[in-house]
């Protein structure tokens, strides 16, 4: 997913990030947490703000809160990614909801964390993102995992609606915890290809049109 | 009797009230479903009850809407208990109401005495009026007469018209008692005018009392959050600045309580216990309180327990407990998959771990309460596990449901 060009993973150069969440504490929470990790080119604490600031600064990622005053960050997801395709966002949230976590990455978020995630993980997190592939949390695994085994109806495009037995066995060791490199480890594959899946399956969870994902979703209210 | 049949419904059906009824509930009942105050309706009632049709659509009324279902009424047991009884005093009330009547017709001798209708009717209206309208506009009435715009002032005037014409009308042909039937032309006539400038007034209280209780309704729901913010979010973030010295109770302090917030916030349905998804959370839960080791449960699937997975829960809980007690790291991963066939469990650590084959046979912990128990229940367990590279148990139960 790197292309050839030098990717942050390699430590060429520190991810340059904007934090956008409506509680001030959080966000210089964050800022200490994170460190020298990234360099955070601004804040913003509601959707108008956020895409001023944005738009200004370009930066490599984008800290999006789900709960944002003025549309959430649904709203922000729209508006930046209709200019500038090629911001990466990852989505932070405290809450669990079901609607939240399809919303943000349906919406064009390559990840999604909750807020209790350690430091040092969100720093891995936003590099991972930052070079384009996706981060799954156990949560958001095993919530994919749920939408799309609940499959009564036949698939109307079996290549978006239906996940492979790989991409299968990947969600599942995240969802137990694993992390990509014990993944690879467990399944004899590379790190990368552990990615390329990763990636594979947020494209479904994003282009599939199943019902099922909005009405699972809808029905069960909590991942 | 067509009882306990009505469906809870968002719209008022109409059906027998339990909650604040005097006699069978039909008069709160019908009232509910208008959506007017219940002593109106008691009102309409006990009148038509003296022409006898009252007693008629009563008793029709009785055996044919279903009596309200227990759920509908909602309020806890001892409220329910108190309110499913009839208020005595209030039956009492309408009991010298209709007393009351009755000597009026005893006395005006006979049911078309129009001086009698008109006392009876002016009586009722009055009554009506001020009883639906709030102390503020009860002021507003006694003190000057709210007609403001030429509308009202020409509906004002047409009532007083028929008001007039009435009374004169009813005084002429009071020297002829026994032509009653055309006063009573004149007694309606006067009703007529009355409801014509009472209309707008009534229809404007009832708005109000809708928008009233709207308020209360959306207050009480403010007031509960509120409540329950101070009870537990402010108590926790008290003991909070207490223990701040002592990291570990901190943070299970703010665990508990964010599970606590979390469920109250996104509520489930009732039948929490009964499924293994709700199962597994519930056991980390305690787990986590008891020990102070946050645990992330994700769990794809769900289904009835039974007892087996009660069995594999049970292993899971052990588990749990000495990745807890003995792993040493500040997270514990469980992921549950419920699966036609079977309930795969696994509990996962990044924490010490240890060396399986130097653990002694007879250590219960893991060979007993873990391997042991998923064994006698047709399951199995496998642990893997090295010094410093964490532990993860892995617990598998074919699901009774499925073999059957």
């Amino acid at each position: 997913m790197g292309d050839g060009k030098s990717t942050f993973a390699e430590g060429a150069a520190v991810p340059r990030v904007v934090i956008v969440d409506d509680h001030r504490l959080f966000r210089s929470g964050v800022r200490g947490e994170l460190g020298d990790a990234v360099e955070v080119v601004g804040e913003a604490g509601d959707v108008d703000a956020a895409v001023r600031v944005i738009t200004e600064h370009h930066p490599d990622l984008v800290l999006l809160d789900v709960h944002l005053p003025g549309g959430g960050g649904v709203e922000v997801l729209r508006r930046v990614l209709a200019k500038h395709p090629d911001i990466r966002f990852l989505a932070l949230s405290v809450s669990d909801a079901a609607e939240d976590v399809i919303g943000v990455v349906r919406g064009g978020a390559r990840g999604y964390v909750t807020k209790t995630i350690s430091g040092k993980e969100l720093a891995d997190a936003i590099v991972r993102v930052a070079d384009g592939d996706a981060v799954f949390s156990p949560r958001l695994a095993g919530f994919v995992l749920d939408a799309f085994s609940a499959t009564d109806a036949p698939p109307m495009d079996p290549e978006l609606d239906r996940l492979t037995q790989r991409e299968r066995k990947v969600l599942r060791l995240i969802a137990r915890g694993y992390a990509y490199k014990e993944v690879a480890k467990e399944l004899f594959i590379s790190v990368k290809t552990v990615e390329t899946h990763v990636s594979s399956v947020l494209r479904k969870l994003q282009l599939s049109n199943r019902h099922e994902l909005s009405r699972w979703a809808t029905a069960r209210k909590l991942v | 009797m067509a009882a306990e049949t009505t469906a809870a419904e968002e719209e008022p059906r109409l059906y027998r009230a339990r909650e604040g009824r005097l006699l069978g509930g039909v008069g709160a009942g019908l009232a509910r479903h208008l959506g007017i105050d219940p002593v109106v309706a008691r009102l309409a009632l006990l009148a038509l009850a003296f022409g006898g049709i009252g007693i008629a659509v009563y008793a029709t009324l009785f055996f044919l809407v279903p009596a309200e279902t227990e759920e509908e009424t909602g309020g806890s047991e001892r409220d329910a208990s108190r309110r499913r009884g009839r208020d005595l005093t209030q039956l009492l009330g309408y009991l010298a109401l209709a007393a009351g009547l009755g000597v009026l017709f005893l006395v005006f001798g006979g049911l078309f005495d129009p001086l009698l209708w008109f006392l009876v009717f002016g009586a009722i209206g009055a009554a009506i009026l001020w009883q639906q309208a709030n102390p503020a506009q009860r002021d507003e009435w006694v003190s000057v007469t709210a007609i403001r715009n030429r509308k009202s002032w020409m509906r004002a005037g047409a009532g007083i018209m028929l008001i007039i014409i009435g009374v004169f009308g009813f005084l002429a042909f009071q020297q002829q008692l026994h032509e009653a039937r055309a006063g009573l032309t004149f007694a309606l006539a006067m009703l007529a005018g009355i409801s014509l400038i009472a209309a707008p007034w009534i229809v404007g209280l009832v708005r109000e009392r809708d928008r009233e209780r709207r308020e209360r309704i959306r207050n009480q729901e403010r007031a509960e959050l509120a409540a329950h913010i101070h009870d537990s979010v402010l108590h926790t973030l008290t003991l909070i600045q207490r223990r701040a010295s002592d990291p570990r109770e901190v943070q299970r302090l703010a665990r508990v309580q964010e599970r606590a917030l979390r469920s109250w916030l996104y509520q489930r349905p009732a039948d929490a216990e009964s499924t293994v998804k709700a199962a597994l959370e519930r056991v980390a839960a305690e787990v986590e309180e008891a020990h102070g080791v946050p645990i992330e449960v994700v769990c794809v699937g769900d289904g009835e327990m039974d007892d087996a997975v009660h069995a594999e829960l049970r292993a899971a809980r052990e588990a749990m407990v000495n990745a807890s007690k003995y792993a040493g790291t500040d997270t514990i991963s469980v992921f549950g998959e419920v699966e036609p066939a079977e309930v795969l469990v696994f509990v996962r650590d990044r924490g010490a771990g240890f060396d399986l084959d130097a653990v002694p046979e007879d250590r219960m912990g893991v060979r007993g309460s873990i391997i042991g128990r998923m064994e006698r229940h047709g399951g199995s367990a496998r642990i893997r596990t090295a010094p410093g590279e964490g532990t993860e148990v892995q617990l598998r139960m074919p699901r009774i449901l499925a073999a059957e």
